[in-house]
Protein backbone atom coordinates (compact mmCIF):
# COMPACT_ATOMS: atom_id res chain seq x y z
CA UNK A 1 0.00 0.00 0.00
CA UNK A 2 2.61 2.33 1.20
CA UNK A 3 4.96 1.63 -2.19
CA UNK A 4 1.63 2.66 -4.22
CA UNK A 5 1.33 5.60 -2.51
CA UNK A 6 4.86 6.60 -2.63
CA UNK A 7 4.63 6.27 -6.59
CA UNK A 8 1.38 8.10 -7.81
CA UNK A 9 2.08 11.77 -8.01
CA UNK A 10 -0.94 13.52 -7.77
CA UNK A 11 0.76 17.22 -8.51
CA UNK A 12 2.25 16.84 -11.86
CA UNK A 13 3.58 20.66 -11.87
CA UNK A 14 5.52 19.51 -8.34
CA UNK A 15 5.80 16.08 -8.11
CA UNK A 16 4.08 15.75 -5.39
CA UNK A 17 2.93 12.25 -4.31
CA UNK A 18 0.10 11.26 -2.01
CA UNK A 19 2.01 9.59 0.27
CA UNK A 20 3.24 13.43 0.79
CA UNK A 21 -0.22 13.95 1.30
CA UNK A 22 -1.24 12.09 3.82
CA UNK A 23 1.80 12.87 5.68
CA UNK A 24 0.69 16.83 5.19
CA UNK A 25 -2.94 15.93 6.61
CA UNK A 26 -1.98 13.72 9.44
CA UNK A 27 0.59 16.64 10.55
CA UNK A 28 -2.09 18.75 10.86
CA UNK A 29 -2.55 20.98 7.68
CA UNK A 30 -6.10 20.18 6.91
CA UNK A 31 -6.39 22.73 4.40
CA UNK A 32 -6.22 23.62 0.80
CA UNK A 33 -5.04 26.99 1.70
CA UNK A 34 -2.06 25.78 3.69
CA UNK A 35 -1.29 22.58 1.67
CA UNK A 36 -1.09 24.87 -1.29
CA UNK A 37 1.06 27.05 0.46
CA UNK A 38 3.25 24.78 2.43
CA UNK A 39 4.10 22.60 -0.23
CA UNK A 40 3.06 24.42 -3.73
CA UNK A 41 0.78 22.10 -4.73
CA UNK A 42 -1.76 23.20 -7.00
CA UNK A 43 0.67 26.07 -7.70
CA UNK A 44 2.44 25.36 -10.53
CA UNK A 45 1.61 25.75 -14.37
CA UNK A 46 -1.49 23.51 -14.63
CA UNK A 47 -3.53 25.63 -11.76
CA UNK A 48 -4.24 22.34 -9.76
CA UNK A 49 -6.49 21.31 -12.00
CA UNK A 50 -5.76 18.10 -11.17
CA UNK A 51 -4.29 17.86 -7.56
CA UNK A 52 -6.92 19.98 -5.91
CA UNK A 53 -9.88 17.96 -6.16
CA UNK A 54 -8.06 14.84 -5.88
CA UNK A 55 -5.99 16.72 -2.07
CA UNK A 56 -9.71 17.65 -0.91
CA UNK A 57 -11.13 14.18 -1.35
CA UNK A 58 -8.30 13.22 0.16
CA UNK A 59 -9.05 15.68 3.20
CA UNK A 60 -12.51 14.94 3.85
CA UNK A 61 -11.94 11.10 3.53
CA UNK A 62 -8.83 11.55 6.47
CA UNK A 63 -10.74 14.23 8.50
CA UNK A 64 -14.39 12.24 8.46
CA UNK A 65 -15.72 16.17 6.90
CA UNK A 66 -18.05 16.09 3.64
CA UNK A 67 -16.60 17.13 0.56
CA UNK A 68 -18.40 19.77 0.82
CA UNK A 69 -16.87 21.50 3.83
CA UNK A 70 -13.17 21.63 1.57
CA UNK A 71 -12.79 24.95 1.10
CA UNK A 72 -11.16 25.67 -2.47
CA UNK A 73 -8.48 28.32 -2.30
CA UNK A 74 -9.35 31.37 -4.29
CA UNK A 75 -9.11 31.17 -8.33
CA UNK A 76 -6.45 33.89 -9.22
CA UNK A 77 -6.13 35.79 -12.53
CA UNK A 78 -5.41 34.79 -15.36
CA UNK A 79 -7.30 31.73 -15.87
CA UNK A 80 -4.21 30.46 -18.09
CA UNK A 81 -0.79 31.22 -18.74
CA UNK A 82 -0.31 34.28 -20.82
CA UNK A 83 3.14 34.93 -21.82
CA UNK A 84 4.54 38.28 -20.84
CA UNK A 85 5.42 39.71 -23.93
CA UNK A 86 2.19 39.32 -25.08
CA UNK A 87 0.51 41.27 -22.38
CA UNK A 88 3.30 44.27 -23.02
CA UNK A 89 1.80 44.48 -26.15
CA UNK A 90 -1.46 44.76 -24.92
CA UNK A 91 -0.40 47.87 -23.15
CA UNK A 92 0.66 49.42 -26.65
CA UNK A 93 -2.46 48.39 -28.59
CA UNK B 1 -19.16 27.00 18.27
CA UNK B 2 -15.61 25.79 18.83
CA UNK B 3 -14.41 27.23 21.83
CA UNK B 4 -10.91 27.43 23.13
CA UNK B 5 -9.26 25.06 24.97
CA UNK B 6 -7.43 27.77 27.13
CA UNK B 7 -8.56 30.86 28.59
CA UNK B 8 -5.92 32.49 30.46
CA UNK B 9 -2.19 32.96 28.67
CA UNK B 10 0.74 34.96 29.67
CA UNK B 11 0.91 36.87 26.15
CA UNK B 12 -1.77 36.86 23.30
CA UNK B 13 -0.14 37.43 20.02
CA UNK B 14 -2.94 38.65 17.52
CA UNK B 15 -1.81 38.05 13.89
CA UNK B 16 -0.35 34.35 12.83
CA UNK B 17 2.12 36.06 10.13
CA UNK B 18 5.96 35.45 10.00
CA UNK B 19 5.83 38.58 12.75
CA UNK B 20 3.37 36.99 15.09
CA UNK B 21 5.02 33.73 14.36
CA UNK B 22 8.75 34.94 15.40
CA UNK B 23 7.63 36.68 18.55
CA UNK B 24 5.81 33.68 20.03
CA UNK B 25 8.45 31.55 19.14
CA UNK B 26 11.38 34.10 20.22
CA UNK B 27 8.67 34.48 23.39
CA UNK B 28 8.95 30.52 23.58
CA UNK B 29 12.72 30.00 23.60
CA UNK B 30 13.51 33.37 26.05
CA UNK B 31 11.57 31.35 28.57
CA UNK B 32 7.76 32.58 28.38
CA UNK B 33 5.93 29.27 27.08
CA UNK B 34 2.31 30.78 27.79
CA UNK B 35 2.12 32.38 24.79
CA UNK B 36 -1.21 32.09 22.17
CA UNK B 37 -1.48 33.00 18.94
CA UNK B 38 -4.66 33.93 17.70
CA UNK B 39 -5.36 34.20 13.65
CA UNK B 40 -8.28 34.92 11.95
CA UNK B 41 -7.53 32.73 8.68
CA UNK B 42 -4.74 30.74 7.98
CA UNK B 43 -0.92 31.07 8.82
CA UNK B 44 0.58 33.62 6.47
CA UNK B 45 -2.65 34.33 4.85
CA UNK B 46 -2.26 38.01 4.84
CA UNK B 47 0.68 40.28 4.22
CA UNK B 48 3.20 37.54 4.60
CA UNK B 49 2.46 35.07 2.47
CA UNK B 50 1.20 37.91 -0.34
CA UNK B 51 4.85 39.91 -0.22
CA UNK B 52 7.56 39.56 -2.74
CA UNK B 53 9.85 37.53 -0.76
CA UNK B 54 12.92 39.29 -0.93
CA UNK B 55 15.62 40.00 1.33
CA UNK B 56 17.38 43.25 1.31
CA UNK B 57 20.01 44.97 3.56
CA UNK B 58 20.48 47.91 1.63
CA UNK B 59 18.31 50.23 3.22
CA UNK B 60 18.44 54.50 4.22
CA UNK B 61 18.18 53.97 7.88
CA UNK B 62 19.64 53.13 10.37
CA UNK B 63 17.28 50.99 12.06
CA UNK B 64 16.02 49.51 8.37
CA UNK B 65 20.05 48.40 7.94
CA UNK B 66 20.47 46.67 11.79
CA UNK B 67 17.41 45.07 11.89
CA UNK B 68 17.82 43.82 8.58
CA UNK B 69 21.85 43.07 8.80
CA UNK B 70 20.67 40.29 11.79
CA UNK B 71 18.01 38.98 10.35
CA UNK B 72 19.99 38.42 7.13
CA UNK B 73 22.52 36.30 10.07
CA UNK B 74 19.18 34.42 11.53
CA UNK B 75 17.71 33.25 8.22
CA UNK B 76 21.22 32.00 7.21
CA UNK B 77 21.03 29.51 9.88
CA UNK B 78 17.20 28.93 10.61
CA UNK B 79 17.25 25.37 8.82
CA UNK B 80 18.99 24.23 11.98
CA UNK B 81 17.55 26.62 14.55
CA UNK B 82 14.42 25.97 14.38
CA UNK B 83 15.08 22.17 12.96
CA UNK B 84 12.91 22.58 9.87
CA UNK B 85 10.78 20.01 8.29
CA UNK B 86 10.66 22.02 5.11
CA UNK B 87 13.56 23.76 3.89
CA UNK B 88 13.02 27.51 4.06
CA UNK B 89 14.52 28.41 0.23
CA UNK B 90 17.01 30.99 1.19
CA UNK B 91 18.91 32.22 -1.23
CA UNK B 92 21.69 34.85 -1.38
CA UNK B 93 22.06 35.93 -5.24
CA UNK B 94 22.43 39.78 -4.37
CA UNK B 95 19.86 42.87 -4.14
CA UNK B 96 21.11 45.08 -7.88
CA UNK B 97 19.24 48.14 -6.99
CA UNK B 98 19.06 50.66 -10.81
CA UNK B 99 19.91 54.53 -10.49
CA UNK B 100 18.23 56.41 -13.19
CA UNK B 101 19.49 59.64 -12.72
CA UNK B 102 22.42 61.10 -10.88
CA UNK B 103 19.94 62.46 -8.16
CA UNK B 104 18.98 58.66 -7.19
CA UNK B 105 22.42 57.36 -7.66
CA UNK B 106 23.75 60.38 -5.00
CA UNK B 107 21.21 59.05 -2.83
CA UNK B 108 22.72 55.42 -3.24
CA UNK B 109 26.01 56.85 -2.48
CA UNK B 110 24.91 58.37 0.91
CA UNK B 111 22.81 54.90 1.36
CA UNK B 112 26.22 53.06 0.76
CA UNK B 113 27.61 55.20 3.21
CA UNK B 114 25.24 54.52 5.86
CA UNK B 115 24.86 50.33 5.28
CA UNK B 116 29.33 50.46 5.00
CA UNK B 117 29.28 51.99 8.65
CA UNK B 118 27.16 49.32 10.12
CA UNK B 119 29.48 46.28 7.85
CA UNK B 120 26.30 45.52 5.41
CA UNK B 121 28.89 44.83 2.54
CA UNK B 122 27.12 46.75 -0.13
CA UNK B 123 29.06 48.64 -2.84
CA UNK B 124 28.39 50.68 -6.03
CA UNK B 125 29.08 48.68 -9.66
CA UNK B 126 30.34 49.63 -12.42
CA UNK B 127 28.30 49.15 -15.74
CA UNK B 128 30.87 46.84 -16.94
CA UNK B 129 29.93 44.68 -13.28
CA UNK B 130 26.07 45.51 -13.92
CA UNK B 131 26.16 43.35 -17.29
CA UNK B 132 28.25 40.95 -15.63
CA UNK B 133 25.58 40.22 -12.86
CA UNK B 134 22.84 40.28 -15.14
CA UNK B 135 24.15 40.54 -19.46
CA UNK B 136 20.71 40.88 -20.40
CA UNK B 137 19.28 43.64 -18.88
CA UNK B 138 18.58 46.84 -20.56
CA UNK B 139 20.62 49.52 -19.37
CA UNK B 140 18.81 52.36 -21.18
CA UNK B 141 18.35 55.41 -19.02
CA UNK B 142 20.65 53.63 -16.07
CA UNK B 143 23.31 56.45 -14.94
CA UNK B 144 24.54 53.42 -11.82
CA UNK B 145 23.82 50.88 -9.66
CA UNK B 146 24.33 49.40 -6.02
CA UNK B 147 24.81 45.62 -5.24
CA UNK B 148 24.56 43.69 -2.11
CA UNK B 149 25.87 40.12 -2.50
CA UNK B 150 24.57 38.70 0.74
CA UNK B 151 20.96 40.08 0.03
CA UNK B 152 18.41 37.66 -1.32
CA UNK B 153 15.16 35.55 -0.94
CA UNK B 154 13.22 32.93 1.43
CA UNK B 155 10.09 31.07 1.04
CA UNK B 156 7.58 33.29 3.12
CA UNK B 157 5.12 30.55 4.13
CA UNK B 158 8.07 28.40 4.74
CA UNK B 159 9.52 30.32 7.76
CA UNK B 160 6.19 31.04 9.14
CA UNK B 161 5.44 27.47 9.96
CA UNK B 162 8.86 27.56 11.14
CA UNK B 163 8.78 29.62 13.58
CA UNK B 164 5.08 28.47 14.13
CA UNK B 165 6.16 24.71 14.54
CA UNK B 166 9.28 25.50 16.88
CA UNK B 167 6.67 27.81 18.89
CA UNK B 168 4.64 25.06 19.49
CA UNK B 169 6.94 22.85 20.47
CA UNK B 170 7.79 24.71 22.86
CA UNK B 171 4.85 25.08 24.48
CA UNK B 172 3.06 28.41 22.51
CA UNK B 173 -0.43 27.57 21.10
CA UNK B 174 -2.12 28.59 17.55
CA UNK B 175 -5.31 29.34 17.22
CA UNK B 176 -6.45 29.60 13.58
CA UNK B 177 -9.62 30.49 12.14
CA UNK B 178 -10.00 32.72 15.21
CA UNK B 179 -10.98 36.17 15.32
CA UNK B 180 -10.57 38.81 17.88
CA UNK B 181 -13.44 40.75 18.25
CA UNK B 182 -12.27 43.36 21.32
CA UNK B 183 -9.39 44.16 23.79
CA UNK B 184 -11.09 44.46 27.19
CA UNK B 185 -8.71 47.61 28.99
CA UNK B 186 -8.97 48.78 32.35
CA UNK B 187 -7.32 51.65 34.34
CA UNK B 188 -4.84 51.90 31.56
CA UNK B 189 -4.41 47.90 32.07
CA UNK B 190 -4.91 45.10 29.33
CA UNK B 191 -7.29 42.80 31.09
CA UNK B 192 -8.17 40.30 27.85
CA UNK B 193 -8.81 39.69 24.35
CA UNK B 194 -12.59 38.55 23.42
CA UNK B 195 -12.67 36.14 20.29
CA UNK B 196 -15.42 34.29 18.34
CA UNK B 197 -14.21 31.52 20.24
CA UNK B 198 -14.40 32.37 23.47
CA UNK B 199 -12.37 34.97 26.12
CA UNK B 200 -8.95 34.86 27.10
CA UNK B 201 -7.67 37.06 30.23
CA UNK B 202 -4.31 38.27 29.68
CA UNK B 203 -1.77 40.94 31.12
CA UNK B 204 0.39 41.47 27.57
CA UNK B 205 -1.34 42.02 24.37
CA UNK B 206 0.79 42.08 20.59
CA UNK B 207 -0.66 43.34 17.65
CA UNK B 208 0.86 41.82 15.17
CA UNK B 209 -1.83 42.14 12.90
CA UNK B 210 -0.22 43.66 9.65
CA UNK B 211 -2.37 45.08 7.14
CA UNK B 212 -5.05 45.41 9.92
CA UNK B 213 -3.46 47.21 12.70
CA UNK B 214 -5.30 49.91 12.90
CA UNK B 215 -8.95 48.03 13.31
CA UNK B 216 -6.41 46.12 15.86
CA UNK B 217 -5.10 49.20 17.95
CA UNK B 218 -8.63 50.55 18.14
CA UNK B 219 -10.24 47.44 19.54
CA UNK B 220 -8.20 48.98 22.40
CA UNK B 221 -9.02 52.66 22.07
CA UNK B 222 -5.21 53.17 20.33
CA UNK B 223 -5.39 55.22 16.91
CA UNK B 224 -2.11 54.76 15.21
CA UNK B 225 -0.37 56.72 12.68
CA UNK B 226 -0.51 53.39 10.13
CA UNK B 227 -2.87 53.64 6.40
CA UNK B 228 -2.81 49.95 4.49
CA UNK B 229 -2.49 49.91 0.56
CA UNK B 230 -2.62 47.30 -1.98
CA UNK B 231 0.09 46.18 -3.82
CA UNK B 232 0.03 43.77 -6.56
CA UNK B 233 2.34 41.34 -7.94
CA UNK B 234 2.41 38.34 -10.22
CA UNK B 235 4.39 35.14 -10.76
CA UNK B 236 5.64 33.17 -13.67
CA UNK B 237 6.08 29.62 -14.84
CA UNK B 238 8.95 27.82 -13.46
CA UNK B 239 12.13 27.70 -15.82
CA UNK B 240 16.05 27.12 -15.57
CA UNK B 241 18.51 29.43 -13.66
CA UNK B 242 18.14 33.01 -15.43
CA UNK B 243 18.36 35.43 -13.12
CA UNK B 244 20.79 35.23 -9.77
CA UNK B 245 20.06 38.85 -7.69
CA UNK B 246 16.41 40.76 -7.03
CA UNK B 247 16.70 43.48 -9.94
CA UNK B 248 15.13 46.69 -8.12
CA UNK B 249 14.57 49.76 -8.67
CA UNK B 250 12.79 53.42 -7.09
CA UNK B 251 12.23 55.38 -9.80
CA UNK B 252 11.49 53.11 -12.84
CA UNK B 253 9.55 51.15 -10.22
CA UNK B 254 9.72 47.49 -10.24
CA UNK B 255 11.30 44.98 -8.43
CA UNK B 256 11.73 41.46 -9.90
CA UNK B 257 13.46 37.97 -8.62
CA UNK B 258 13.87 34.55 -9.41
CA UNK B 259 12.92 32.33 -7.10
CA UNK B 260 14.99 29.00 -6.36
CA UNK B 261 12.39 27.03 -7.81
CA UNK B 262 12.56 29.02 -10.88
CA UNK B 263 9.38 31.04 -10.93
CA UNK B 264 9.76 34.71 -11.14
CA UNK B 265 7.87 37.11 -8.58
CA UNK B 266 7.82 40.78 -9.54
CA UNK B 267 5.95 43.85 -9.31
CA UNK B 268 5.60 47.69 -8.78
CA UNK B 269 4.21 50.24 -6.33
CA UNK B 270 1.11 51.73 -6.99
CA UNK B 271 1.09 54.97 -8.02
CA UNK B 272 -1.29 57.51 -5.75
CA UNK B 273 -2.62 54.57 -3.66
CA UNK B 274 -5.80 55.38 -1.78
CA UNK B 275 -6.02 53.67 1.55
CA UNK B 276 -7.52 50.60 1.11
CA UNK B 277 -8.35 47.19 2.24
CA UNK B 278 -8.74 45.60 -1.43
CA UNK B 279 -6.07 42.72 -1.91
CA UNK B 280 -8.17 41.73 -5.53
CA UNK B 281 -5.78 41.89 -8.60
CA UNK B 282 -6.56 43.89 -11.46
CA UNK B 283 -5.96 43.68 -15.29
CA UNK B 284 -3.97 46.94 -15.67
CA UNK B 285 -1.19 45.66 -13.39
CA UNK B 286 -0.77 42.97 -15.33
CA UNK B 287 -0.43 44.71 -18.34
CA UNK B 288 1.68 47.61 -16.90
CA UNK B 289 3.78 44.91 -15.08
CA UNK B 290 4.58 42.87 -18.12
CA UNK B 291 5.22 46.44 -20.18
CA UNK B 292 7.76 47.35 -17.46
CA UNK B 293 9.61 43.75 -17.12
CA UNK B 294 9.50 42.75 -20.35
CA UNK B 295 11.49 46.05 -20.98
CA UNK B 296 14.18 46.22 -18.90
CA UNK B 297 14.66 41.85 -18.98
CA UNK B 298 13.53 40.98 -22.65
CA UNK B 299 14.19 37.44 -22.25
CA UNK B 300 11.34 37.33 -20.14
CA UNK B 301 8.91 38.27 -22.67
CA UNK B 302 8.05 34.55 -23.69
CA UNK B 303 7.57 33.14 -19.97
CA UNK B 304 4.64 32.70 -18.81
CA UNK B 305 2.52 34.20 -16.16
CA UNK B 306 0.73 31.86 -14.14
CA UNK B 307 -0.81 33.85 -11.17
CA UNK B 308 -1.75 37.08 -9.89
CA UNK B 309 -2.75 38.33 -6.60
CA UNK B 310 -2.33 41.50 -4.00
CA UNK B 311 -1.71 42.10 -0.74
CA UNK B 312 -1.41 45.07 2.15
CA UNK B 313 1.45 46.77 3.07
CA UNK B 314 0.50 48.92 6.22
CA UNK B 315 2.51 52.20 6.11
CA UNK B 316 3.79 54.46 8.99
CA UNK B 317 4.80 58.31 8.21
CA UNK B 318 8.22 57.34 8.40
CA UNK B 319 7.98 54.26 6.05
CA UNK B 320 9.53 52.36 9.46
CA UNK B 321 7.42 50.02 11.69
CA UNK B 322 6.54 50.88 14.95
CA UNK B 323 8.24 48.22 18.08
CA UNK B 324 6.95 48.59 21.58
CA UNK B 325 4.83 48.74 24.35
CA UNK B 326 2.04 51.96 23.91
CA UNK B 327 2.70 54.87 26.46
CA UNK B 328 -0.10 54.77 29.15
CA UNK B 329 -1.48 51.64 27.94
CA UNK B 330 0.27 48.76 29.98
CA UNK B 331 1.38 45.27 28.00
CA UNK B 332 -0.11 46.16 24.71
CA UNK B 333 2.95 46.35 22.51
CA UNK B 334 3.10 47.17 18.69
CA UNK B 335 4.67 45.55 16.16
CA UNK B 336 2.91 46.99 12.94
CA UNK B 337 3.88 49.34 10.06
CA UNK B 338 6.03 47.20 8.30
CA UNK B 339 5.48 49.35 5.35
CA UNK B 340 6.19 46.54 2.98
CA UNK B 341 9.06 44.97 4.58
CA UNK B 342 8.08 42.88 7.45
CA UNK B 343 9.28 39.49 6.13
CA UNK B 344 12.41 40.50 5.44
CA UNK B 345 13.40 41.72 9.33
CA UNK B 346 10.76 39.72 11.21
CA UNK B 347 13.66 37.21 12.07
CA UNK B 348 15.07 40.43 14.86
CA UNK B 349 11.99 42.21 14.83
CA UNK B 350 10.51 38.74 16.76
CA UNK B 351 13.91 38.86 19.01
CA UNK B 352 13.35 42.29 20.02
CA UNK B 353 9.53 42.15 20.93
CA UNK B 354 10.14 38.97 23.08
CA UNK B 355 13.15 41.04 24.82
CA UNK B 356 10.86 44.14 25.23
CA UNK B 357 7.87 42.14 26.28
CA UNK B 358 10.28 40.28 29.56
CA UNK B 359 11.33 43.53 30.75
CA UNK B 360 15.07 41.93 29.20
CA UNK B 361 17.93 44.20 27.95
CA UNK B 362 17.64 44.92 24.88
CA UNK B 363 20.01 42.95 21.80
CA UNK B 364 20.05 46.61 19.96
CA UNK B 365 19.53 50.13 20.84
CA UNK B 366 16.12 50.76 19.22
CA UNK B 367 14.42 53.88 18.07
CA UNK B 368 10.90 52.67 16.84
CA UNK B 369 8.44 53.70 19.51
CA UNK B 370 5.23 55.07 18.96
CA UNK B 371 6.27 58.39 20.54
CA UNK B 372 8.41 58.97 18.06
CA UNK B 373 5.40 60.85 15.83
CA UNK B 374 5.10 62.69 18.89
CA UNK B 375 8.15 63.81 19.79
CA UNK B 376 8.91 64.49 15.92
CA UNK B 377 11.65 62.40 14.96
CA UNK B 378 10.95 61.25 12.04
CA UNK B 379 13.63 59.99 9.68
CA UNK B 380 12.04 58.59 6.35
CA UNK B 381 13.04 55.62 4.90
CA UNK B 382 13.77 56.71 1.10
CA UNK B 383 14.13 53.41 -0.39
CA UNK B 384 11.05 51.72 -0.90
CA UNK B 385 8.70 50.11 -3.74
Amino acid sequence: MSNIEDKTIICRCEDITLAELRDMIKEGFTTLDEIKRISRLGMGPCRGSNCLEIAAREIARMTGRGLADIKMPTNRPPNSGIKLGVLAGEEDE
Amino acid sequence: MRRMNKNTAEVVIIGGGVTGCSIAYNLAHQGCRDVVILEKSYLASGSTGRCGAGIRQQWGTEMNCILSRESVKLFEEMNDTLNVKRDIEFKQKGYLLLAYSEREMNQFEKNLALQNSLVIPSRRVSMDEIRKIVSYLNLEGVKGATFCPTDGHANPFRVTQAYAGEAVRLGAKIYTETEVLDIKTRGGKIQGVETDRGFISTENVVNAAGGYAFAVSSMAGIKLPVKSERHEILVTEPVEPLLDPMVMSFSYNIYCQQTPEGTFIMGYGPEDAPESFSIRSSRYFLRKMASKVTSLLPVLSNLRVVRQWAGLYNITPDNQPILGEVPGLDGFYLAVGFSGHGFMIAPMVGILMAEMILGKDLSMEHKLDLGRFERGELILEPSVV
